[in-house]
């Protein structure tokens, strides 16, 4: 098979699951834009929704349809009880010391699924078939372009919120000041409160788009996760573009870097990537040291 | 003083009393060390649940030469250290005369040293095979060598005349001593390796691997891991259209690859102990009928099917039970006892033990199956 067909393939890969990593990735930028912290826990609403998807789907017997937007709600509920309970009653503490509350959270979260569930690996049915789709030498599913899509939608929806609404524009107000946004009668715990319901609503979808792929596990959040915090970082922590091309970024570079390489390196280039981008360009390979992050 | 001498001399018949009691009710205490959690639990839950059923279903029939048997059973969580804690507890403490596991190569390495110096026999249910290569003396194993099922697969790609393979390991101790035995073994059956990739235990996309794989000049591919990087690749594979015929390791020969990997499995062969396939084997396999009770004991037990290793811990159990019936419930007796048993048909295969051989099986403790209409098939 010739060259060019192996790179469109690692390309085509790359793409879905750089995806993935982009909107997992916003799930990290838009809590941190509005509270300063990293939320660790970001990765585990990313494993609910492919669990909760699965429970739904095996359990109560609903069709797909019905499964993954009620999946999608019941984790956003999932991310609203975390801040009430884990965030909201410790404001005052330090961000570090959040930052450690997101990551307790993760591991409870992590083991109420295991006990909840089981430790197995499960499979969620693809969206629409799995017949592969050829182009150009190389073959998709039809799951990679429900990824694909569907992040190209939350993508544009995020923008327009932040954009042209209320709450979006008060989202961001409190990301450049707090006290100020809270002066000119931004409700500023009500917007934290918000960014934690989108990045845990962002997160489950992600973890259900991929699941048909991947497949889903009380564990998965964790790689995810890291991956997810890397494209934020190549972003510079903004809840835009510049995030979902560090995630489209990092996916490409990863199937390039196990298929030409070696794949014994794909994580130690996220990795690497994170490490280089925090010593040489902390604010993100886009960012000018004193850009807007929203 | 005379008051004193009383004392002690009543204590002393008391405790005399109470150990011959213990002796009389003739309790055999055998230890159980289960990654019942942690990442091998897929290993270790089956394999508890077997050590169980057997200890319950020997009691119900009277025991062991009219002894009760107790099952002590300690949870490693797949965690070597906290493995060699728990040998010792068992040792010290729970003075067990036998121990079965623990369910991983690292673990039961870990653990070596502790049953060597205490002298007690262990039975591992790990598949590696430096575990009794070379023999230490108290140390057997009931999984098949990894060695056997390389050796299965190379000869019947020997058999359709194919000899140009690519190897897709995973890079943890399953993966590694695959692909160590895989590398070892290529010559000896005229097996040329020209792929030989890895992928991590958590990947959740190997299409880089494949393709690079579907470029190159390989016959066949051999897939060694164990759930679920497997029914990943064999779901990659089918998108990418891969043409050359997939195979897997035993590590996957369970229900559950056939229903991660949905309509990927079709046609993917791999060698497996025979449980999976108990009732289509033909009527003359010696181990036809210990298979055939174990699966519907563990049926009728845990309602879900029993497989392939929660048998290293029921031939674990039996041979134990073997033992102690020829050589008495001592650790010594029972290790002298093991090192003797020939012919032992049990669910990884037929045991032939010896001095020289404490792994005790030969490669027909493999089958080669095949996945057909989501279920096992024998390979042809």
């Amino acid at each position: 098979m010739e060259l060019s067909h192996q790179l469109l393939q690692y390309l085509l890969s790359g793409l879905s699951t750089g995806a993935i990593y982009a909107l997992i990735g916003i799930g990290f930028s838009i809590i941190y834009n509005a509270t300063g912290i990293i939320n660790f826990a970001q990765g585990e609403f990313v494993m609910l929704g492919g669990m909760m998807t699965l429970f739904l789907l095996e359990a109560l017997h609903l069709p797909l349809w019905a499964a993954v937007p009620l999946a999608v709600c019941i984790v956003t509920l999932v991310g609203l009880g975390f801040e009430r309970l884990a965030i909201r009653p410790l404001r005052n503490a330090s961000p570090i010391s959040l930052v450690i509350i997101t990551i307790g959270g993760a591991i409870l979260i992590r083991g109420l699924a295991m006990l909840i569930w089981d430790k197995d690996t499960h499979a969620i049915p693809p969206f629409s078939g799995d017949e592969p789709i050829m182009l150009a030498g190389a073959t998709l599913l039809p799951q990679h372009l429900w990824i694909l899509g569907i992040t190209v939608v939350l993508i544009s929806l995020n923008k327009w919120f932040f954009n042209h609404t209320i709450s979006g524009k008060a989202m961001r107000a409190c990301s450049y000041n707090p006290r100020a946004a809270g002066l000119v009668g931004v409700d500023v715990r009500r917007m934290v409160l918000l960014s934690f319901m989108i990045s845990a609503a962002m997160g489950s979808l992600a973890g259900i788009i991929v699941a048909p792929l991947t497949m889903t596990a009380y564990d998965v959040g964790i790689m995810l996760g890291l991956k997810g915090f890397c494209a934020a970082i190549i972003g510079g922590m903004s809840s835009g573009l510049s995030t979902v091309i560090g995630g489209l970024i990092l996916g490409v570079l990863e199937s390039m870097g196990a298929g030409l390489i070696s794949s014994g390196y794909k994580d130690a280039i996220a990795f690497i990537i994170l490490l280089l981008i925090l010593f040489i360009r902390p604010q993100g390979l886009f960012g000018k040291p004193e850009s807007e992050r929203v | 003083m005379k008051f004193r001498f009383k004392t002690l001399a009543s204590a002393a018949a008391l405790l005399l009393a109470t150990v011959s009691t213990s002796f009389a009710a003739g309790t055999i205490k055998i230890g159980g060390l289960f990654a019942v959690t942690g990442p091998p639990a897929f290993l270790g839950e089956p394999e508890r649940n077997t050590a169980k059923m057997v200890v319950d279903n020997i009691n119900k029939a009277g025991g062991i030469k009219g002894q009760k048997v107790e099952l002590v059973v300690y949870d490693t969580a797949g965690d070597a250290t906290k493995a060699v804690q728990m040998a010792t507890k068992l040792i010290k403490d729970d003075k067990v005369v036998a121990i079965i596991g623990p369910s991983t190569t690292g673990e039961t390495m870990a653990v070596i040293p502790v049953v060597e110096k205490e002298k007690i026999p262990l039975i591992s249910c790990a598949a590696g095979s430096k575990i009794t290569d070379p023999v230490k003396p108290y140390v057997f194993k009931t999984a098949q060598n990894d060695s056997l099922a390389v050796t299965k697969i190379y000869e019947y790609l020997q058999q359709h005349k194919q000899n140009k393979v690519a190897i897709l390991t995973v890079s943890d101790g399953f993966g590694a001593s695959g692909r160590e035995q895989l590398k070892a073994l290529a010559g000896k059956h005229g097996m040329q390796i020209v792929v030989d990739d890895t992928y991590g235990p958590k990947d959740t996309d190997m299409t880089s691997q494949l393709t690079k794989i579907r470029g190159s000049q390989a016959q066949a591919l051999i897939v060694w891991g164990t759930n679920p990087g497997p029914a990943v690749i064999a779901k990659n594979a089918k998108q990418l259209g891969l043409k050359m015929p997939l195979f897997m390791s035993h590590g996957v020969s369970s229900k559950k690859f056939i229903s991660l990997a949905g309509d990927a499995a079709e046609g993917i062969k791999l060698p497996s102990g025979k449980v999976i396939v108990s009732d289509v084997l033909p009527k003359n396999d010696p181990q036809k009928s210990a298979l055939l009770t174990y699966v519907k004991d563990y049926q009728s037990h845990y309602k879900v099917e029993g497989d392939h290793f929660g048998g290293h811990a029921w031939d674990g159990v039996m041979l134990v039970k073997t033992a102690i019936e020829k050589g008495g419930a001592t650790p010594e007796g029972i290790r002298n006892a093991l090192e003797g048993i020939k012919d032992f048909h049990g669910i990884g295969g037929t045991f032939n033990f010896s001095a020289n051989d404490h792994a005790g099986l030969t490669k027909d403790a493999f089958i080669m199956v095949e996945i057909r209409n989501k279920d096992w098939v024998i390979a042809k």
